[in-house]
């Protein structure tokens, strides 16, 4: 059985199936469809879905959802994420579970609503002040986004920390054919609760962690104990702190557990070929028109290898260097201005890196890739 | 500072131990001394009661008491209140910001006011920002002198109250934090059910008094100039938003999710590699929900289709472009070099896609209706008119009857697959896409 589908249908159908029971957004193109829907869907599980006034108070909300106990998501374009930005920072700081879908758009500022772009992909990274780790998955058809909103879901509960989908236009709004048993559940672990009989005697700790890269056992707003939050400076209880080694080891916390972890984190599918001298690198849609690049060229014998990234942040650096091994040349095909292809040169100084690149708003094509193999 | 545990009720205080951190003579520490009676009063839970505070001075407040919390961004405290009482209905959510978060978060509070969201929100109002050094702020008076207005103020301070009592909220009460009953009103506030805003104006004694000789008197006097009123300026019974949203949607809950429509194949086709339609025409003129039947109906057909629309940000205006990749194996990129079909319905759609006309070799096909029949083209060139169809042409698919006439010249599907997609369609329009197909079919017969 197959169906006819959009990327939208399935992030929606992914968010259901993880347990989101929150949602709040704003309109914007290209990711309206996802806040119609969630709209439509989420009161039928018992959750709520909002329209918000703005996407500064859709990401506040989902915030404050979150902390009293909702699996919360919310979805935007790349302005949105720029309207979000400090708040990102508050659910780094805060230790917060949130899933943020970013559908990207041709930039910067309006763009091209309608048009495709992979632009944002530094910018999720370093979207906020500090300079603090976040997670990003990025699908590259119909049932990754299906997937890999579940995958979201299951890093934001493990590592209590913003988790970004990143897809596009393209992938989002365009209808492709779909075997429905390509739909693959992925499980979604809940956050580490706080027991109370693990406790000492004092007070809940919302922000105990034990050791620097673990994660704060939660306990939510009217549960049976009594619950701060802060996205200050903090101690262990959530006051405010200037005591240096408290704040040394907080920050150093906070980007521990997400860059000590990048082996959990790490998703990627490597189609590598022995002998080939080329290794292709993208993401997104735009891999794949590198796998019907690869297709074509090896029906004219051409050897050729190709490692789709689906893990953008933390960066999977083990599967690249595999991926490098014996390998010349690579060429990191991407529709910014080479974004990622600084990742790629940072990890392998040694080889030739060339960029695939598009900037028209219309999408690398198959034969793109077939004229950099060789 | 460490946090006490939990005590047994009734509580005599909500307070902890830790004395507050505001200057001498700052109306914070009174404001919070007569939040800390009404909770005392009202004897909640603190578990169940949680303060949110928002930026400046007022954003330390939480951490004198023995309640939950919330420390957020500034002027965002409404929105994460809001959260969190979206979420938690049943708990007692209480903002505590100055007139710095009431400005910068103004659209937030607004907002909070027209929904009637269950939080009460106190404004700790002082004229100017005090932890920044007294610059000015939404509601400074006109001509007060502070750090970002030193020939005095030429804003228009803003009246909090009247704002949210025109939109929405249902408990506004204005006054200061020399006020008596203050305990008691802030009590009434956490009681409502619904959206409270108490604008509370005090004294920062760091910046404004020191700025503009301002007092206990002067404030009452600028009160009286401005003639804003004091007490509870406004009580309504509206429903609660968390409320009204779950009795709202009630009868949804349970009912299945949004699940795949599956399409089972019926049909074969005989195409062997990728076939790229192009279907160019204006927007209104169902070029996107047509293009879906076909692609529905090559499914139907054994095939895998993809389907990309572009249309200007518009809706109702300008060209709509469906571009269809049907084949009989995975479709990974959906973008088309080339069309082997290409569909002209408008000049909207002409403009749009003439760029692929100098293209086309002569195998290709150009279908046209016939305003464009002199297009020039390498391709094989067929003019469709849809007024020559034996059949009467339903008018809202005209679209639908064209490209029926082309499928069917072109064969790559059996007819009969575009028929049953129509049957897989929105049931008001299966009647009338049935029609339009059979006229197509009989166009391309005749």
């Amino acid at each position: 059985m197959r169906e006819f589908a959009d990327g939208s249908s399935a992030i929606v159908r992914g968010a259901l199936a993880a347990g989101c029971t929150f949602f709040a957004g704003y309109p914007i193109t290209p990711a309206s469809p996802i806040l119609v829907a969630m709209l439509r869907e989420l009161p039928k599980v018992g959750g709520v879905a909002i329209q918000a006034e703005d996407e500064i108070a859709s990401i506040g909300m989902c915030i404050g959802a979150a902390m009293s106990g909702a699996r919360v998501m919310t979805a935007t374009s790349g302005p949105g994420i720029s309207l979000y930005s400090e708040n990102i920072g508050m659910a780094i700081m805060g230790e917060v579970p949130l899933v943020i879908v970013d559908v990207q758009r041709l930039g910067p500022a309006t763009g091209g609503a309608t048009t495709v772009g992979q632009g944002d992909v530094q910018f999720v990274r370093w979207g906020t002040a500090g300079g603090y780790p976040i997670i990003a998955l990025a699908p590259s058809s119909i049932p990754e986004c299906y997937s890999l909103t579940m995958k979201a879901f299951d890093l934001a509960e493990r590592f209590r920390c913003p988790v970004f989908l990143l897809t596009d236009k393209e992938l989002n709004m365009t209808m492709n054919t779909v075997d429905l048993d390509q739909y693959q559940d992925v499980p979604v672990r809940d956050r580490d609760r706080y027991k109370r009989e693990d406790s000492r005697e004092d007070a809940f700790a919302p922000y105990r962690y034990h050791p620097p890269d673990g994660v704060p056992p939660i306990a939510h707003y009217g549960e049976d104990v009594i619950v701060r939050f802060t996205g200050s400076t903090h101690d262990e209880h959530a006051f405010i702190t200037k005591h240096p080694p408290t704040v040394e080891a907080l920050n150093r916390h906070l980007s521990a557990k997400i860059e000590e972890h990048v082996d959990d984190i790490e998703l990627v599918s490597a189609d590598l070929e022995p002998g080939a001298r080329t290794l292709l690198i993208s993401y997104g849609v735009t891999a794949r028109a590198m796998r019907e690049g690869v297709r074509s060229a090896r029906g004219q014998s051409q050897k050729v290898s190709a490692l789709t990234i689906h893990s953008l942040w933390p960066v999977p650096e083990n599967a690249v260097k595999s991926a490098l091994e014996g390998v010349e040349r690579v060429v990191v095909a991407e529709l910014n201005l080479g974004q990622y292809r600084r990742e790629i040169e940072r990890i392998a100084p040694d080889r030739e890196i060339l960029g695939l690149n598009r900037m028209d708003g219309e999408l690398i094509s198959p034969d793109h890739f077939l004229e950099v193999i060789r | 500072m460490t946090a006490a545990p939990v005590t047994i009720t009734p509580l005599e205080t909500y307070r902890n131990a830790s004395p507050y951190p505001f200057c001498p003579g700052c109306g914070h520490g009174f404001i919070l001394d007569h939040l800390n009676q009404a909770l005392v009063e009202l004897q909640l839970d603190p578990r169940r009661v949680v303060i949110v505070t928002d930026i400046g001075c007022v954003g330390l407040s939480d951490q004198y008491f023995n309640t939950s919390a919330f420390h957020g961004l500034h002027g965002r405290s409404t929105t994460y209140a809001t959260g969190i009482k979206l979420a938690r209905p049943d708990l007692k959510v209480i903002v505590l910001m100055g007139d710095g978060g009431t400005g910068i978060g103004g659209t937030h509070l607004l907002s909070a006011a027209r929904r009637n969201i269950g939080i009460s929100v106190l404004v700790f109002n002082n004229f100017n920002f005090g932890m920044t050094g007294g610059q000015h702020s939404t509601t400074t008076p006109t001509g007060a002198i502070t750090a970002t207005t030193r020939a005095g103020n030429l804003e228009r301070p803003l009246d909090i109250c009247a704002t949210v009592a025109a939109n929405g909220a249902s408990y506004v009460y204005r006054g200061t934090n020399f006020d008596k009953d203050l305990p008691e009103r802030l009590a009434e506030a956490i009681q409502n059910e619904g959206f409270s805003l108490l604008d509370i104006w005090e004294l920062c004694t760091a910046y404004y008094v020191v700025n503009n000789q301002f007092s206990r008197k002067a404030l009452m006097g600028t009160l009286e100039e401005l003639g804003f009123p004091t007490g509870v300026i406004h009580r309504e019974t509206v429903p609660e938003y968390a409320a009204a949203y779950r009795q709202a949607y009630a009868d949804l809950v349970g009912v299945p999710t949004a699940s795949p429509q599956p399409i089972e194949p019926k049909f074969e086709s005989v195409l062997e590699r990728h076939f790229n339609l192009v279907v160019a025409g204006s927007a209104g003129g169902k070029v996107r929900s047509t293009a879906r039947l076909v692609g529905v109906a090559a499914i139907l057909s054994g095939l895998r289709a993809a389907q990309r629309d572009d249309y200007p940000i518009t809706i109702k205006s300008g060209h709509s472009v469906s571009e269809l990749v049907l084949s009989p194996s995975e479709i990974y990129y959906t973008g088309i070099n080339r069309p082997d079909a290409l569909l002209i319905l408008s000049q909207d759609g002409y403009n749009k896609v003439k760029h692929y006309l100098p293209l086309m070799r002569g195998d290709d096909f150009l279908f046209v209706t016939p305003p464009f029949a002199d297009v020039e083209t390498q391709a094989q060139v067929g003019v469709i008119d849809p007024s020559r169809s034996p059949l009467r042409v339903p008018r809202a698919s005209t679209t639908l009857a064209i490209l029926a006439a082309m499928l069917k010249q072109l064969g790559l599907f059996p007819p009969q697959a575009l028929e049953e997609a129509a049957r897989h369609g929105r049931r008001q329009f299966v009647d009338e896409n049935l029609k339009a197909i059979a006229a197509g079919f009989a166009l391309a017969d005749g």
